[in-house]
Protein backbone atom coordinates (compact mmCIF):
# COMPACT_ATOMS: atom_id res chain seq x y z
CA UNK A 1 0.00 0.00 0.00
CA UNK A 2 1.45 2.85 -0.95
CA UNK A 3 2.31 5.87 1.46
CA UNK A 4 1.17 9.72 1.08
CA UNK A 5 3.22 12.64 2.32
CA UNK A 6 -0.42 15.37 2.91
CA UNK A 7 0.45 18.91 3.64
CA UNK A 8 -2.97 20.37 5.12
CA UNK A 9 -2.62 24.66 4.84
CA UNK A 10 -5.39 25.93 6.93
CA UNK A 11 -6.65 29.45 6.87
CA UNK A 12 -9.02 32.21 8.03
CA UNK A 13 -11.53 32.78 6.07
CA UNK A 14 -11.92 36.20 4.36
CA UNK A 15 -14.68 37.18 5.94
CA UNK A 16 -13.18 36.58 9.44
CA UNK A 17 -11.42 39.03 11.57
CA UNK A 18 -7.29 38.00 11.88
CA UNK A 19 -6.35 39.71 14.78
CA UNK A 20 -3.26 37.82 14.83
CA UNK A 21 -2.56 38.66 11.07
CA UNK A 22 -3.37 42.16 11.64
CA UNK A 23 -0.78 42.88 14.61
CA UNK A 24 2.13 41.04 12.45
CA UNK A 25 1.55 43.54 9.68
CA UNK A 26 1.87 46.49 12.29
CA UNK A 27 4.92 44.98 13.02
CA UNK A 28 6.19 44.20 9.56
CA UNK A 29 5.26 47.69 8.58
CA UNK A 30 7.70 48.97 11.57
CA UNK A 31 10.29 46.95 10.54
CA UNK A 32 9.91 47.79 6.62
CA UNK A 33 9.68 51.62 7.83
CA UNK A 34 10.33 54.14 5.35
CA UNK A 35 12.37 51.59 2.71
CA UNK A 36 9.28 50.20 1.03
CA UNK A 37 5.76 49.93 0.47
CA UNK A 38 4.72 47.66 4.16
CA UNK A 39 2.93 44.47 3.67
CA UNK A 40 -0.78 44.32 3.32
CA UNK A 41 -3.28 41.97 3.92
CA UNK A 42 -1.36 39.09 6.27
CA UNK A 43 -3.41 36.56 7.34
CA UNK A 44 -1.96 33.90 9.82
CA UNK A 45 -3.17 30.54 9.14
CA UNK A 46 -1.51 26.83 9.94
CA UNK A 47 0.20 23.61 8.46
CA UNK A 48 -0.64 20.15 9.32
CA UNK A 49 1.98 17.77 7.35
CA UNK A 50 1.03 13.54 7.79
CA UNK A 51 1.92 10.41 6.54
CA UNK A 52 -1.21 8.28 5.38
CA UNK A 53 -1.42 4.92 3.85
CA UNK A 54 -3.91 4.74 1.30
CA UNK A 55 -4.93 1.92 -1.47
CA UNK A 56 -4.54 4.98 -4.03
CA UNK A 57 -4.28 8.78 -4.68
CA UNK A 58 -8.37 9.04 -4.35
CA UNK A 59 -8.41 6.99 -1.46
CA UNK A 60 -5.69 9.31 -0.09
CA UNK A 61 -7.36 12.39 -0.45
CA UNK A 62 -10.74 11.61 0.58
CA UNK A 63 -9.13 10.78 4.10
CA UNK A 64 -7.05 13.59 4.02
CA UNK A 65 -10.13 15.94 3.47
CA UNK A 66 -12.17 14.24 5.60
CA UNK A 67 -9.62 14.72 8.95
CA UNK A 68 -8.99 18.17 7.84
CA UNK A 69 -12.82 19.18 7.53
CA UNK A 70 -13.79 17.91 10.96
CA UNK A 71 -11.28 18.16 12.78
CA UNK A 72 -7.54 19.99 11.45
CA UNK A 73 -10.32 23.05 10.46
CA UNK A 74 -12.73 24.57 11.88
CA UNK A 75 -15.36 24.93 9.02
CA UNK A 76 -17.32 27.98 10.17
CA UNK A 77 -14.20 30.35 10.23
CA UNK A 78 -11.52 28.39 8.66
CA UNK A 79 -10.87 27.20 5.23
CA UNK A 80 -7.97 24.55 3.53
CA UNK A 81 -6.35 23.23 0.77
CA UNK A 82 -4.71 19.51 0.63
CA UNK A 83 -1.17 19.07 -1.39
CA UNK A 84 -0.22 15.07 -1.61
CA UNK A 85 2.95 13.36 -2.81
CA UNK A 86 3.45 9.45 -3.08
CA UNK A 87 6.25 8.77 -0.16
CA UNK A 88 7.71 6.06 -1.13
CA UNK B 1 -30.68 15.82 45.38
CA UNK B 2 -29.15 17.20 42.20
CA UNK B 3 -26.63 15.22 40.60
CA UNK B 4 -23.89 17.47 38.26
CA UNK B 5 -21.21 15.98 36.28
CA UNK B 6 -18.32 18.26 36.39
CA UNK B 7 -16.29 16.71 32.80
CA UNK B 8 -12.19 17.03 33.81
CA UNK B 9 -9.98 17.37 30.51
CA UNK B 10 -6.08 17.10 30.54
CA UNK B 11 -5.52 20.64 31.12
CA UNK B 12 -8.86 21.78 32.73
CA UNK B 13 -7.72 24.10 35.57
CA UNK B 14 -11.86 25.96 36.98
CA UNK B 15 -12.62 22.04 37.01
CA UNK B 16 -11.91 22.24 41.20
CA UNK B 17 -13.94 25.61 41.42
CA UNK B 18 -17.02 24.35 39.41
CA UNK B 19 -17.25 21.23 41.62
CA UNK B 20 -17.11 23.27 44.75
CA UNK B 21 -19.58 25.51 43.30
CA UNK B 22 -21.84 22.51 43.19
CA UNK B 23 -21.02 20.96 45.66
CA UNK B 24 -20.13 23.26 49.22
CA UNK B 25 -22.21 26.49 47.72
CA UNK B 26 -25.33 24.76 45.98
CA UNK B 27 -25.70 21.35 48.08
CA UNK B 28 -25.33 19.22 45.03
CA UNK B 29 -23.73 16.04 44.59
CA UNK B 30 -20.89 16.76 42.12
CA UNK B 31 -19.20 13.93 40.05
CA UNK B 32 -16.16 14.57 38.72
CA UNK B 33 -16.23 12.91 34.66
CA UNK B 34 -13.10 12.14 33.90
CA UNK B 35 -12.82 13.17 29.57
CA UNK B 36 -11.65 9.01 28.36
CA UNK B 37 -14.62 7.47 29.82
CA UNK B 38 -18.69 7.61 29.07
CA UNK B 39 -20.41 10.09 31.75
CA UNK B 40 -22.32 7.75 34.34
CA UNK B 41 -25.50 7.21 35.01
CA UNK B 42 -27.93 9.22 36.54
CA UNK B 43 -26.53 12.98 36.20
CA UNK B 44 -28.99 16.02 35.83
CA UNK B 45 -26.63 18.10 34.55
CA UNK B 46 -23.48 18.42 33.06
CA UNK B 47 -20.83 21.15 33.62
CA UNK B 48 -18.30 21.47 31.13
CA UNK B 49 -15.46 24.00 33.21
CA UNK B 50 -12.82 26.30 32.13
CA UNK B 51 -9.11 25.75 31.46
CA UNK B 52 -6.89 24.83 28.51
CA UNK B 53 -8.07 21.40 27.84
CA UNK B 54 -5.14 19.51 25.50
CA UNK B 55 -3.31 22.33 25.78
CA UNK B 56 -5.91 24.26 23.60
CA UNK B 57 -3.58 22.78 20.71
CA UNK B 58 -4.55 23.10 17.18
CA UNK B 59 -7.61 25.29 17.96
CA UNK B 60 -9.80 26.13 21.43
CA UNK B 61 -11.56 23.22 22.51
CA UNK B 62 -10.99 21.12 19.13
CA UNK B 63 -9.43 18.41 20.40
CA UNK B 64 -11.31 18.09 23.95
CA UNK B 65 -14.34 18.15 21.39
CA UNK B 66 -13.11 14.54 20.03
CA UNK B 67 -12.70 12.84 23.62
CA UNK B 68 -14.87 9.96 24.48
CA UNK B 69 -16.36 11.64 26.84
CA UNK B 70 -18.28 13.99 23.98
CA UNK B 71 -20.04 11.28 22.58
CA UNK B 72 -22.32 11.04 25.92
CA UNK B 73 -22.20 14.31 26.42
CA UNK B 74 -24.09 14.82 22.86
CA UNK B 75 -26.26 11.66 23.77
CA UNK B 76 -27.47 13.17 26.95
CA UNK B 77 -27.92 16.94 25.58
CA UNK B 78 -30.13 15.51 22.36
CA UNK B 79 -32.66 13.49 24.65
CA UNK B 80 -32.87 17.11 26.82
CA UNK B 81 -30.57 17.20 29.45
CA UNK B 82 -29.19 20.16 30.56
CA UNK B 83 -25.46 21.40 29.74
CA UNK B 84 -23.59 24.17 30.83
CA UNK B 85 -20.17 25.31 29.15
CA UNK B 86 -17.90 28.18 31.17
CA UNK B 87 -15.03 29.80 28.92
CA UNK B 88 -12.58 26.56 27.58
CA UNK B 89 -16.13 24.52 27.94
CA UNK B 90 -18.44 26.89 25.79
CA UNK B 91 -15.65 26.26 23.09
CA UNK B 92 -15.67 22.96 23.72
CA UNK B 93 -19.85 22.85 23.07
CA UNK B 94 -18.97 25.27 19.90
CA UNK B 95 -16.13 22.44 18.45
CA UNK B 96 -18.42 19.34 18.85
CA UNK B 97 -21.37 21.02 17.10
CA UNK B 98 -23.58 21.52 20.15
CA UNK B 99 -24.11 24.90 20.23
CA UNK B 100 -23.54 27.62 16.98
CA UNK B 101 -20.31 30.24 16.19
CA UNK B 102 -16.73 29.82 17.09
CA UNK B 103 -14.54 31.83 19.72
CA UNK B 104 -12.10 33.38 18.00
CA UNK B 105 -9.09 35.27 19.50
CA UNK B 106 -9.61 38.18 21.26
CA UNK B 107 -9.38 41.26 18.66
CA UNK B 108 -6.96 43.27 20.55
CA UNK B 109 -4.57 39.74 21.00
CA UNK B 110 -4.48 40.03 24.58
CA UNK B 111 -5.74 37.74 27.20
CA UNK B 112 -8.48 39.66 29.11
CA UNK B 113 -8.68 39.05 32.84
CA UNK B 114 -11.19 41.58 34.66
CA UNK B 115 -14.91 41.55 35.47
CA UNK B 116 -17.33 42.36 32.84
CA UNK B 117 -21.11 43.16 33.26
CA UNK B 118 -23.46 41.08 31.35
CA UNK B 119 -27.12 42.01 30.74
CA UNK B 120 -29.67 38.97 31.00
CA UNK B 121 -31.57 38.63 26.86
CA UNK B 122 -33.79 36.37 28.70
CA UNK B 123 -35.69 35.14 32.17
CA UNK B 124 -37.19 32.20 30.65
CA UNK B 125 -34.54 29.97 30.35
CA UNK B 126 -33.19 27.12 32.49
CA UNK B 127 -30.07 29.00 32.78
CA UNK B 128 -31.17 32.99 33.14
CA UNK B 129 -34.64 32.08 34.84
CA UNK B 130 -32.99 33.61 38.28
CA UNK B 131 -30.49 35.75 36.91
CA UNK B 132 -32.76 39.73 36.69
CA UNK B 133 -31.09 42.34 34.64
CA UNK B 134 -27.63 42.48 34.75
CA UNK B 135 -24.64 40.27 35.89
CA UNK B 136 -21.36 40.96 37.16
CA UNK B 137 -18.86 38.31 36.38
CA UNK B 138 -14.82 38.12 35.86
CA UNK B 139 -13.70 36.88 32.59
CA UNK B 140 -10.22 35.38 31.74
CA UNK B 141 -9.31 34.32 28.32
CA UNK B 142 -7.67 34.73 25.26
CA UNK B 143 -9.99 33.39 22.98
CA UNK B 144 -13.07 35.27 23.43
CA UNK B 145 -14.24 37.06 20.34
CA UNK B 146 -17.77 35.46 19.32
CA UNK B 147 -18.06 34.33 15.54
CA UNK B 148 -20.59 33.50 13.78
CA UNK B 149 -21.62 34.09 9.56
CA UNK B 150 -24.64 36.32 8.60
CA UNK B 151 -27.18 33.96 8.65
CA UNK B 152 -26.56 32.00 11.49
CA UNK B 153 -26.55 34.80 13.77
CA UNK B 154 -29.82 35.99 12.15
CA UNK B 155 -31.00 32.43 13.09
CA UNK B 156 -29.82 32.70 15.95
CA UNK B 157 -31.96 36.37 17.19
CA UNK B 158 -34.83 34.97 15.49
CA UNK B 159 -34.57 32.12 18.06
CA UNK B 160 -33.76 34.07 20.84
CA UNK B 161 -30.66 31.88 21.87
CA UNK B 162 -28.45 34.92 22.87
CA UNK B 163 -28.88 34.75 26.57
CA UNK B 164 -26.19 37.11 27.32
CA UNK B 165 -24.38 40.34 26.06
CA UNK B 166 -21.69 42.24 27.48
CA UNK B 167 -22.47 46.04 28.00
CA UNK B 168 -21.35 49.77 29.58
CA UNK B 169 -21.95 50.98 32.64
CA UNK B 170 -24.90 52.73 30.62
CA UNK B 171 -26.61 48.72 30.39
CA UNK B 172 -25.83 49.54 26.40
CA UNK B 173 -24.26 46.57 23.92
CA UNK B 174 -21.41 49.18 23.05
CA UNK B 175 -17.90 48.97 21.51
CA UNK B 176 -16.59 50.13 25.09
CA UNK B 177 -18.59 47.30 26.40
CA UNK B 178 -17.20 44.66 24.46
CA UNK B 179 -13.91 43.35 26.12
CA UNK B 180 -12.88 40.80 23.26
CA UNK B 181 -14.28 42.02 20.26
CA UNK B 182 -17.18 39.63 20.42
CA UNK B 183 -20.01 39.93 17.38
CA UNK B 184 -23.23 41.65 18.90
CA UNK B 185 -21.28 41.71 22.31
CA UNK B 186 -22.21 38.52 22.72
CA UNK B 187 -21.30 36.58 25.69
CA UNK B 188 -23.52 33.22 25.90
CA UNK B 189 -25.93 31.62 24.17
CA UNK B 190 -27.92 28.71 24.04
CA UNK B 191 -28.59 26.06 21.26
CA UNK B 192 -31.90 26.19 19.90
CA UNK B 193 -33.94 23.71 22.02
CA UNK B 194 -33.01 25.80 25.21
CA UNK B 195 -30.94 22.78 27.03
CA UNK B 196 -27.19 23.49 26.19
CA UNK B 197 -26.02 27.01 26.68
CA UNK B 198 -22.12 28.68 26.96
CA UNK B 199 -20.78 31.53 28.11
CA UNK B 200 -17.15 33.21 28.50
CA UNK B 201 -17.45 34.60 32.08
CA UNK B 202 -17.29 32.83 35.23
CA UNK B 203 -20.09 32.21 37.17
CA UNK B 204 -18.46 29.54 39.66
CA UNK B 205 -15.55 32.51 40.12
CA UNK B 206 -18.26 34.36 41.96
CA UNK B 207 -20.68 32.54 44.35
CA UNK B 208 -18.96 33.66 47.30
CA UNK B 209 -18.61 37.43 49.25
CA UNK B 210 -15.03 36.03 49.40
CA UNK B 211 -14.60 36.18 45.74
CA UNK B 212 -15.72 39.67 45.55
CA UNK B 213 -19.42 39.22 44.40
CA UNK B 214 -22.06 36.37 44.19
CA UNK B 215 -23.54 37.00 41.14
CA UNK B 216 -22.68 34.03 39.79
CA UNK B 217 -24.73 31.84 42.21
CA UNK B 218 -27.89 33.08 40.04
CA UNK B 219 -27.36 30.68 36.95
CA UNK B 220 -26.97 28.15 39.52
CA UNK B 221 -30.08 28.64 41.17
CA UNK B 222 -31.65 28.88 37.56
CA UNK B 223 -30.26 25.28 37.30
CA UNK B 224 -31.79 24.61 40.18
CA UNK B 225 -34.99 25.92 39.77
CA UNK B 226 -35.71 24.23 36.26
CA UNK B 227 -34.23 21.11 37.75
CA UNK B 228 -37.13 21.29 40.46
CA UNK B 229 -39.88 22.31 38.10
CA UNK B 230 -38.77 19.24 35.78
CA UNK B 231 -39.25 16.95 38.89
CA UNK B 232 -42.50 18.39 39.53
CA UNK B 233 -43.79 18.12 36.66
Amino acid sequence: MPTFRVTVDVMPKPEVADPQGQAVESALARLVGDAARPPRHVRIGKTVRFELEADDDNAARLLAERLADRVLANPNTESFSIRMEVAR
Amino acid sequence: MIRAGVLVFPGSNCDRDMEAAASAVMGWEAVRCWHAEPLPAGLDVVLVPGGFSHGDYLRCGALAALSPVMDSVKEFAHGGGLVLGVCNGFQILCEAGLLPGTLLRNRQCRFACREVRLRVERDDTAFTNACGHFLTLPIAHGEGNYHADARTLQEMQERRQILFRYVDDEGDATPRGNPNGSMANIAGIANAAGNVAGLMPHPERAVEALHGGTDGLAIFRSLAAALESATRG
